[in-house]
């Protein structure tokens, strides 16, 4: 079976450290996906599960079996690069046959896996063109193509789409989600592209600069961040930040003092939590609402219109900004005061260390769409 | 004109002049005037002296005198004199300094082909003091050719040459080797010698054209599990194949040249002569100017016929596989 195991797996090039050990666990079957900012090494513990790179130290289990010394070749893996990474010489028939010949297959054999891989994606009638007489999107199905030849057992993908427009994008999305579920294969993707992160995987795996952050279910993550970088990371446009101090600590919760001295109560364990300490109040845009009860006021520096929804960027004093998603048009201009209030059920809370309190109630999920108007800020 | 409907889709007036705009004519005359320093160069130190020799060469001008020389129109080439052929073409010894060439050029071409490859893709793995044997391996193709000629004229020396020596204390030779002289060793020598100074700048030219090839398909390879060689074979030689054609005329036009080698290391020996050697020999020894420009004239339209058929060979299979 092709379950992965990673256990304190790092890896320095010379003296730069790049992945500082690494524990993690994929089922098989599993769609994983690594998200973090550029640099932050993604790309690094692919290609170490790859085997393109060697283990500095720590062992990587495939199926059971330590494949640490391991050739790529060996470990029942395929590859997607993110340029594509097709024999600019070959025809697309030979750039998916090529890794096949030496594989004991009959002629035959290769023929029928190429030309079955094709129909999946669409390209039979690309086969016998050249690399470069194909666009951004066909050149993508070619490489996954090569990979699905193989048979592998897990598939790996080091960015896949970042080469491609906005709407092949979501396209070929659709078609490794797809592709997932017909072959049952396990999958690592790589993408520093929240959107494809939440959407392709079963589990993503957030990374900072060589270490996890997180591993949890897109709205695991989403709703229940366990650190500032990871509550920042996910959610376009980013959650808002303001800096409290706790100023009441009780078992209904964390009260907390906002800039303008309002009061606001957040539904998060108080265990450890001293009053007068400092903590980073977390809130996403869907979760300020515009309105005249509101406890923060501020003006408005910037309307976004979406279409969909419109995005209010508000100012309410000493540089501290908050961002606001409303439904449908804006009814505001720019310049405006306006009153905000924050739903304290949807308000997290980070110690300075930037680890999140945990929330009283992990049952009562809040639901991300329809959040509580009234303002119980007191 | 017609069209007041909408005047903003009405293309600006083109000018059918030949179907040229003014800004390409003008962009014409530019490219004209930018290339003519380079023209009028090229005629008076190419193009001058290649008609000259191509106007002595039917005359029967004498190095003696220069300004004395009547017409003789093809005589230099062949003729005809009471039955019996002369001429450059009837002559043996240009046939074979033609044949020498044509070996000498093959050979030592085919060879630094294959191990410049070979020290290409060693120099293009990394390792430890690279950059160091990179400058190393270039020592040959920097020393002048007449120094590193008479270098290997000592060295090869049938009494006193280190190669002799070497050779005869290993055991491998009963007696010493006359390399330059004996006719059976002189040609290999000089090819040898050839490769040995050519090598590194066929390595290099290779070189690049390996620099420039992507990194990711080798991974693709490796993941894929295909065995090196039949990368090499499948992959990187097609793709550095336009570079390694480009890199062979390059050497094959030098080696179709040939002259210092070979004067030096063997003067004019008929076993070695090369066609430059041979019409030195008529023009400077001889005092045959009209030979000599004869030969000088065939060595120009041989080389010419021999780049047309590469190019011409090479276009053919570059457009087979395209990149
Ligand atoms: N071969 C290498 N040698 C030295 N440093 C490297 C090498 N490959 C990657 N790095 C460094 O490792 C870090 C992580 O790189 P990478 O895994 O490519 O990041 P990501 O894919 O997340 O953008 C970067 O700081 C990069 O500079
Ligand atoms: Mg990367």
């Amino acid at each position: 079976m092709a379950d992965l195991v990673l256990k304190n797996v790092r890896k320095s090039f010379g003296r730069a450290h790049v992945i500082h050990g690494v524990d993690l666990d994929i089922k098989d079957g599993e769609f994983i996906v690594f998200v973090g900012p550029s640099g932050c090494g993604k790309s690094t513990l692919l290609r170490l599960i790859a085997g393109l790179e060697d283990i500095s130290s720590g062992d990587l289990f495939i199926g059971g079996e330590r494949v640490n010394d391991l050739a790529p070749a060996k470990r029942g893996i395929a590859m997607v690069f993110q340029s594509y990474a097709l024999y600019p010489h070959m025809s697309v028939y030979a750039n998916m046959a090529f890794g096949l010949e030496l594989a004991k297959s009959s002629k035959a054999d290769i023929d029928s896996k190429v030309r079955e891989a094709a129909r999946m994606l669409q390209i039979e009638n690309l086969l016998d063109r050249k690399p470069r007489q194909l666009s951004g999107g066909q050149r993508q199905r070619v490489a996954i193509g090569r990979a699905i030849v193989r048979d592998p057992k897990v598939f790996l993908f080091d960015e896949p789409l970042s080469n491609l427009d906005a709407a092949l994008r979501v396209q070929t999305r659709i078609e490794i989600a797809k592709l997932h579920n017909d072959t049952g294969a396990t999958m690592i993707y790589v993408t520093h592209d929240q959107v494809e992160a939440m959407t392709l995987a079963d589990r993503i795996v957030v990374l900072n600069a060589g270490r996890i952050e997180q591993v949890g279910t897109p709205l695991e993550l989403y709703h229940r961040p366990a650190n500032l970088f990871v509550a920042g990371f996910l959610g376009s446009p980013q959650m808002n930040f303001i800096e409290c101090v706790v100023s009441h600590v009780g078992a209904e919760g964390v009260q907390v003092q906002l800039p303008n001295a309002s009061m606001l109560t957040a539904p998060v364990s108080s265990q450890g939590v001293r009053v007068g300490e400092t903590v980073t109040l977390g809130i996403r845009p869907d979760h300020v609402k515009v309105s005249p009860q509101g406890s923060l006021t501020g003006r408005i520096e910037l309307v976004e219109e979406l279409g969909e929804n419109h995005l209010l960027y508000v100012d309410f004093g000493k540089g501290r900004h908050l961002t606001v998603r409303e439904p449908g048009d804006a009814h505001h201009q720019a310049g405006q005061e306006v009153a905000l209030s924050l739903a304290p059920e949807f308000c997290h809370l980070f110690r300075e260390t930037g680890e999140a309190l945990p929330f009283l109630s992990e049952s009562k999920a809040p639901a991300p769409s329809s959040p509580d108007m009234s303002s119980r800020a007191a | 004109m017609s069209s007041a409907v909408a005047p903003a889709t009405v293309p600006a007036q083109v000018p059918v002049q030949g179907g040229r705009s003014s800004l390409t004519r003008s962009r014409i005359r530019a490219a004209w005037v930018f290339i003519a320093p380079t023209l009028i160069v090229l005629a008076l130190i190419a193009g001058w002296p290649l008609a000259r020799t191509i106007w002595f060469s039917f005359t029967d001008a004498n190095l003696n005198n220069l300004t004395d020389y009547e017409f003789i129109g093809f005589e230099n080439y062949i003729a005809n004199y009471d039955g019996e052929w002369l001429g450059l073409l009837t002559d043996p010894d240009w046939w074979r300094s033609v044949w020498n060439t044509v070996w000498f050029t093959t050979i030592s071409v085919s060879i630094e082909t294959v191990l410049g490859t070979i020290v290409a893709l060693i120099l293009n793995a990394s390792f430890p003091g690279r950059g160091l044997m990179r400058a190393v391996i270039l020592i040959p193709w920097a020393i002048p050719t007449v120094v590193s000629a008479k270098m290997w004229n000592w060295m090869l020396h049938d009494q006193f040459g280190v190669i002799n020596d070497m050779l005869l204390r290993l055991g491998l030779i009963a007696a010493p080797i006359t390399w330059t002289a004996n006719p059976d060793t002189a040609l290999w020598t000089v090819i040898m010698v050839d490769v040995w100074k050519t090598t590194p700048f066929m390595a290099l030219l290779i070189l690049a054209a390996l620099q420039m090839l992507p990194g990711d398909i080798y991974e693709a390879a490796k993941v894929d599990g295909v065995h090196p060689v039949k990368v090499f074979f499948r992959v990187t030689l097609p793709l550095i194949k336009p570079a390694l054609i480009v890199a062979v005329i390059f050497r094959g036009l030098d080696a179709l040249r040939v002259f210092d080698l070979i004067y030096v290391l063997t003067a004019n020996s008929r076993d070695t002569a090369s066609m430059s050697v041979y019409a030195r020999q008529q023009l400077v020894d001889f005092q045959e100017v009209g030979l000599g420009s004869a030969a000088s004239t065939l060595i120009f339209l041989i080389i010419a016929l021999l780049i047309v058929i590469t190019m011409a060979a090479g276009r053919v299979r570059l457009s087979g596989d395209p990149r």
